[in-house]
């Protein structure tokens, strides 16, 4: 209780320093509350940022962001934006949900939205991706262009919005190459997972050793390590969330695609328009949700034959012939 | 497991203990003079901080190395302070030293990169990168002997051969220098080096900034050469298994060297076994595997070494008699 009372008090006090002026509710004033991986993490949180950039330039309006440091952090924040009117407040990664599930209710005017993570109040939008119809296509190219026969799969926290991407990956994979190898690691069990590029290095050099020429990484901060040992090794990585095709050109296959970007900028653009509704929102491939990243970095590592099968797959997913197994749904993978 | 794969997990291994090999031998030098410092850790990830947001303005691997081991003897050198003239704790001046270098870089990654306290990618002539010794090419097909040359031997990054002639060049100086035999007094009997007429605060004060050093080196490896770039916390408690390592050695370079590469090879091994099923056990979980590390180095501190009797005057602030 006595220590309720002391985060209540230290609430209050970040609060009163951030105290700005008079908003009122109904204004657009976008708030987005990164995740730990940071700003400029060249993954998942710069994807949320690219997308608030992108609606600032488009319509003017501006916003505030916020990086936590730590897990205290998370509720002041998110409390912070909705006390000085910020609407709506965008919060960034499954890690924020107890908190927002604590913080939503005290402001029954404000719009939240969050990412990964499903919060059920009146008030929320929750954004789901389906990562497992992306990274099903880049599991296609890597298949496509291992020459061993063996990939790999580096996560980073082991929980299971990462083991649907690999499910996903794995199940590509497959469909290209019925007897293709997948080796698969989780960096930790910790928050700690998302960053430790050297661990994720020697993952990653790992399943390079044991064949894998080929590896897909979905682990924030730790997969930078992936990336920078595959391209000290000569090998193929593939980026996730943001196109990190551009970081190691020529080494990096392609980058799994997630639309955090567009995501927050559909949030704050509703609010504008008044097109605003909550519930669950799940973005796939035919939302535009998800996708693979084609540019000028790994335009000579995709042949036009890699294309078009992934295209033919994509249409298959879309229109129902191929059905993704979603790990979440049921927390079993059918192929591994 | 092949033979391939046992030399592939002892390569993982030469690569994660270097930095406790460094680590360790810096804390030999100070603690050898009387100077206990748990400040290892903090003194790492300052080198790893400095090397890495150096290496990545300016894209020069020397560079941030420099800048690793300059950030790593200022916080020494406040130790010293702390403990030497001002006769302080060295236990509560070492936690201090902790606390203000996790609490400074990320602080500082954060001001001035906005990537959530990492640094930026370092481009390759910001990063140590690996040397191929002569001939590793050639002989890699020849059986046992090639892959042991050109795998294991061949294509570490220069810190790591470094951090190997450390070992035989502390024993050298520690044990056949007229530095050595003073700073080896110095921590055990430190009264009767000043009756000999030898500064105890100047020689401590060396032991110190050496031990700076070492951590500068190690801190920069971690950043610069093992992989590209600052990461918030990454030694990861890398100080503090130097320092047990160091208890486990009994304050002695080449079991030091020892301790290193069996904390290393337990790192090494926990992460190549990830995944993979054991004859008669199966698939062990990834827990366990990242577990044993610590759960043998308590078994191992516990019940295998004997007693471990540190310098005499450690942790003990010399006061001049008057």
């Amino acid at each position: 209780m006595r220590l309720t009372g002391l985060a209540a008090i230290a609430a209050l006090g970040f609060a009163f320093v951030g105290v700005t002026g008079d908003v009122r509710a109904d204004d657009v004033q976008p708030a987005v509350v990164y995740d730990a991986g940071g700003k400029f993490d060249k993954s998942f949180n710069e994807a949320a940022y690219n997308g608030a950039e992108r609606f600032k330039q488009d319509t003017g309006i501006e916003y505030r962001d916020f990086e936590i440091q730590n897990d205290s952090q998370r509720e002041q924040a998110i409390r912070n934006f909705a006390r000085r009117g910020y609407n709506p407040v965008i919060v960034i990664g499954f890690s924020h949900a107890p908190a927002l599930e604590k913080v939503a209710p005290e402001f029954p005017d404000t719009q939240f939205a969050i990412i990964d993570m499903v919060v059920d109040q009146p008030n929320v939008r929750s954004v789901l991706f389906k990562e497992e119809e992306g990274s099903y296509l880049v599991g296609m190219l890597a298949a496509m262009a291992s020459e061993t026969g063996k990939i790999g799969f580096v996560g980073g926290m082991d929980v299971p919005l990462i083991r649907k991407f690999a499910c996903g990956y794995v199940q590509g994979a497959r469909a290209v190459n019925p007897d293709i190898e997948v080796f698969q690691n989780m960096t930790g069990t910790t928050g700690a997972a998302w960053n430790d590029p050297v661990r994720g290095g020697e993952l990653a050099k790992s399943q390079f050793d044991k064949g894998a020429d080929v590896v897909y990484q979905a682990a924030g901060g730790t997969g930078l390590g992936v990336l920078q040992a595959a391209a000290d090794e000569g090998k193929y990585s593939i980026g996730v969330d943001s196109n990190q095709n551009h970081i190691h050109p020529g080494s990096v296959l392609t980058s799994m695609l997630k639309r955090v970007d567009n995501a927050v900028y559909e949030a704050a653009e509703d609010v504008k328009n008044g097109t605003w509704d909550t519930g669950v929102k799940v973005l796939g491939l035919a939302q535009n949700g998800v996708g693979w990243a084609l540019d000028d970095n790994n335009k000579p590592l995709i042949t036009d034959d890699m294309k078009s099968k992934v295209g033919a797959a994509r249409d298959g997913i879309v229109s129902g012939d191929i059905k993704v197994h979603d790990y979440t749904s049921d927390s079993s993978c059918p192929v591994s | 497991m092949d033979f391939l794969d046992v030399i592939l997990v002892l390569d993982s291994t030469v690569r994660l203990s270097i930095p406790l090999i460094l680590a360790a031998l810096a804390g030999l030098f100070s603690e050898r003079s009387g100077v206990f410092d748990i400040g290892l850790e903090g003194k790492m990830l300052a080198g790893a901080f400095a090397a890495g947001a150096v290496g990545a303005v300016t894209a020069s691997a020397w560079l941030g190395l420099g800048a690793a081991i300059l950030a790593s003897i200022a916080l020494a050198l406040v130790h010293g302070f702390a403990s030497i003239t001002q006769r302080g704790n060295q236990i509560v001046s070492g936690v201090a030293i902790n606390f203000l270098a996790a609490g400074l870089t990320a602080f500082l990654g954060f001001a001035w990169f906005h990537r959530g306290g990492q640094t930026p990618q370092l481009p390759a002539s910001g990063r140590f990168q690996g040397l191929v010794l002569p001939g590793a090419e050639t002989v890699r097909d020849v059986p046992i002997l090639g892959p042991i040359y050109s795998e294991l031997i061949s294509e570490h990054n220069l810190i790591v051969y470094l951090g190997f002639l450390a070992v035989p060049l502390t024993w050298w100086i520690v044990y056949r220098t007229r530095f050595g035999l003073r700073l080896r007094a110095v921590g055990e009997n430190p009264a009767a080096v000043d009756t000999a007429g030898i500064s105890v605060t100047w020689l401590r004060y060396q032991a110190v900034v050496i031990c700076g050093l070492l951590c500068g080196v190690a801190g920069a490896y971690l950043s610069i050469a093992q992989s590209a770039g600052f990461v918030r916390d990454m030694t990861a408690g890398k100080g503090f298994i130097a320092l047990a390592a160091l208890i486990f050695a009994k304050w002695r370079p080449w079991p030091v060297l020892g301790a290193c590469l069996l904390f290393g090879l337990l790192d090494a091994i926990a992460i190549r076994l990830q995944g993979v099923a054991l004859p008669g056990i199966g698939e062990v979980p990834v827990q366990f595997m990242q577990a044993l590390p610590y759960v043998l180095t308590v078994v191992l501190l516990a019940g295998f070494i004997g007693k471990a009797i540190p310098p005499r005057a450690g942790g003990v602030p010399y006061v001049k008699e008057r």
